[in-house]
């Protein structure tokens, strides 16, 4: 097919703008990569030369960042055992039961857990936590988290329990099962695959979340490595590049390896009606 | 084993009436089948014999217990699932044994007792297999495996054979009709398919929009369907059905139809009946009792639309003055073309007749519904 020239301009036009825009989003990536293994990183782009681990070196020396990468994985845990538990047991209620108007309670749900973990509730869970006592604990940044993540994980986990015939359960219980025992014997291993994308997507989302620990941790020893980025200033205020360049390539890594995992262990597909 | 009684069973969803006051007697020993078309409520039915479904009201006994609102696991049955429900995540032999893990039956009896029902049911040799690595065939006798794996007290089954293909499903009949023989089993078998129920029952339950409309065994089926919807469901192809109008004259009836002639037929008490009613009734005659003929005497006419030859017979087609359509199974050497003037001739004992209701008139001496 010819091209007309205007046609052929503007095909240019936008590819040119593509490219652009690709670049723009490529440069924090490259700077991203290769900061850590440069003594000297600033804030440019720069190759590393000499090619080092010093970088790394600081960073495991220096005791509060590594504990903060502690706390954080004692956050995500802590908040995918609540979030998994809680969230298979009520979206097998809601997908099983007959209950009406459970369809509704979901939603509702689902729009409510916007507000719950959202920066227009920090105040009143602030008062809330510290009402319970629990202000600068794990556990209260365990219970906000889950409760924020709970709705949407229910209604993703829901969809899914919804696709799988009941059959399954039923034939256990015609064949003499519990209710209970058909859940734990049949059903339960059949939403597994459901259960890991959940937990995995919570656990991201918790390991990545700054806002909720940085307003109720008040100690720096509690800090998760979200909120400890933060602390990696010079005296003078400024940014401390190189450490916060390797800290946050340590920072990602759990995340990429569990993405890779899941994708290769389940693949990585959203099941019926969220479709991503 | 036991017996299964429905006593004014209903069940409703919402307003919608899927199942409306059936009573129902099944003997032990009996292998019923519950035939329909789809969505009269034979699954429905089903589900409320193994506790997976209340009834709205009515009650349901097995073995001459009240098992209204027993929880499925303490009702001692078992159930072949149309989907089969094979669990994706255990092995065959797990599959199988299921049921005897809940009863907390050993490791070693319970892959002892696999074994022996696999064996039986050919599959011995899958036994580690996935249910995701065998076939189809293979999974349905595996899903027959874990319903016989245990004693049971009723055995039911929800279209079984319907996701085989036509060969398997021959075979497998074949095979159940053997094991309920063998075993004297009581099984409630649903489908819609009317071979298979032929094939298969003792008893034969047709149901129409949440309703029995007759229970007989099989022949009676199909010599004395009770409705025109029974004639109409039971035969391959159905029977024939033509409205006529009646007309009595002294102790005799004529029937008349355009292109039909048919000598008149004995006033009996039936007739009288229906005829007081009114005068359209509906003539029935089952395409294997017809035959291409020469002579006018009960016989129809019509132009022919269709021959389909299957063999040694032949299933050829009429298109009467009305629109509408007779067909009539003959044997091939009978030779007819399509667009010809055809008359199918019939003996007048295999004519069925039905009210303007819809419900067989008995002949004399019969004893009446
Ligand atoms: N859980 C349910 N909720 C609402 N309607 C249902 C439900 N189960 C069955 N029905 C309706 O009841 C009717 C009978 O269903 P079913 O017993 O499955 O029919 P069959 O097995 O004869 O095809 C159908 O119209 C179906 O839509
Ligand atoms: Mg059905």
């Amino acid at each position: 097919m010819k091209l007309t020239t205007p046609q052929f301009l503007s095909r240019v036009g936008f590819s040119a703008f593509a490219a652009i825009l690709g670049a723009l989003f490529a440069l924090p990536l490259i700077w991203f990569i290769f900061a850590p293994f440069n003594a000297r990183a600033e804030m440019g782009l720069a190759l590393p030369d000499p090619f080092t681990f010093s970088n790394f070196e600081t960073v495991f020396g220096n005791s509060l960042a590594i504990h903060a990468l502690l706390n954080s994985l004692i956050e995500g845990v802590g908040a995918v055992i609540v979030v998994g538990i809680a969230a298979t047991l009520a979206a097998y209620a809601l997908s099983r039961s007959s209950i009406p108007g459970k369809g509704a309670v979901t939603y509702i749900l689902l729009l409510f857990s916007s507000v719950v973990s959202g920066s227009a509730a920090m105040v009143p869970i602030f008062l809330i936590v510290s009402a319970l006592g629990l202000i600068d604990t794990q556990v209260a940044v365990i219970l906000v988290f889950a409760g924020g993540l709970l709705p949407t994980a229910m209604f993703i986990l829901r969809d899914f329990i919804d696709g799988i015939p009941k059959s399954y359960e039923e034939s256990a219980m015609v064949a003499g099962a519990s209710p209970v025992q058909a859940f734990f014997d049949v059903a339960l291993p059949v939403i597994r695959p459901g259960i890991v994308v959940v937990v995995v997507w919570a656990f991201v989302n918790v390991w990545g979340g700054f806002l909720i620990p940085f307003i109720l941790l008040r100690s720096s020893e509690q800090m998760p490595a979200s909120v400890a980025i933060y602390s990696f200033y010079s005296e003078a205020g400024t940014p401390i590049v190189t450490l916060l360049a390797a800290y946050s390539l340590i920072y990602s890594l759990p995340v990429i390896a569990l993405y890779l995992f899941v994708s290769w262990r389940f693949g990585f597909r959203f099941f019926g009606g969220i479709k991503a | 084993m036991a017996s299964v009684e429905f006593r004014s069973v209903t069940k409703s969803f919402g307003s919608f009436t899927a199942v409306d006051h059936v009573d129902l007697s099944i003997g032990d020993g009996e292998f019923v089948c519950l035939l329909g078309p789809s969505g009269c409520g034979k699954t429905t039915s089903l589900r409320m014999i193994a506790g997976l479904e209340t009834p709205s009201s009515g009650q349901i006994l097995i073995g001459g217990d009240d098992v209204t609102g027993l929880h499925p696991k303490d009702r001692q049955i078992s159930m072949v699932f149309q989907d089969y429900a094979l669990y994706p995540h255990m092995n065959i032999a797990d599959n199988i044994a299921y049921p005897l893990k809940v009863r907390g039956e050993s490791q070693e009896k319970r892959h002892a007792r696999a074994q022996e029902v696999a064996g039986v049911l050919k599959i011995g040799d899958l036994l580690s297999r996935l249910p995701s690595q065998i076939s189809g065939g293979q999974q349905q006798r595996t899903s027959l495996a874990r319903a016989l794996v245990y004693p049971s007290r009723v055995y039911l089954f929800d279209e079984p054979l319907s996701n085989l293909d036509a060969k398997l499903r021959l075979e497998a009949r074949g095979f159940l009709n053997h094991l309920q023989r063998d075993m004297g089993m009581t099984a409630i078998y649903v489908t819609h398919d009317q071979a298979e129920a032929m094939a298969l029952a003792t008893r034969i339950a047709v149901m129409d929009r949440g309703r029995i409309v007759q229970y007989a065994p099989p022949i009676e089926i199909y010599r004395r369907p009770a409705t025109t919807f029974v004639a109409n469901f039971v035969g391959n192809p159905p029977m024939n059905l033509v409205p006529v109008t009646a007309r009595a004259e002294g102790d005799s009836v004529r029937l008349s139809a355009d292109g039909v002639t048919l000598a008149p037929l004995p006033l009996s008490a039936g007739l009288k009946a229906a005829l007081a009613a009114g005068p359209t009734l509906t003539l029935g005659v089952r395409p294997e009792h017809l035959s291409v003929t020469e002579e006018a005497d009960n016989s129809i006419g019509g132009k022919l639309f269709a021959n389909e030859n299957m063999g040694p017979e032949s299933l050829v087609t009429m298109e009467r003055p009305d629109a509408s359509r007779v067909t009539a199974r003959i044997f091939t050497d009978d030779h007819v073309e399509v667009g010809e003037t055809v008359r199918f001739g019939f003996a007048p004992e295999h004519v069925t007749l039905f009210d303007g209701a819809g419900t067989r008139i008995p002949r004399d001496g019969e004893a009446g519904l």
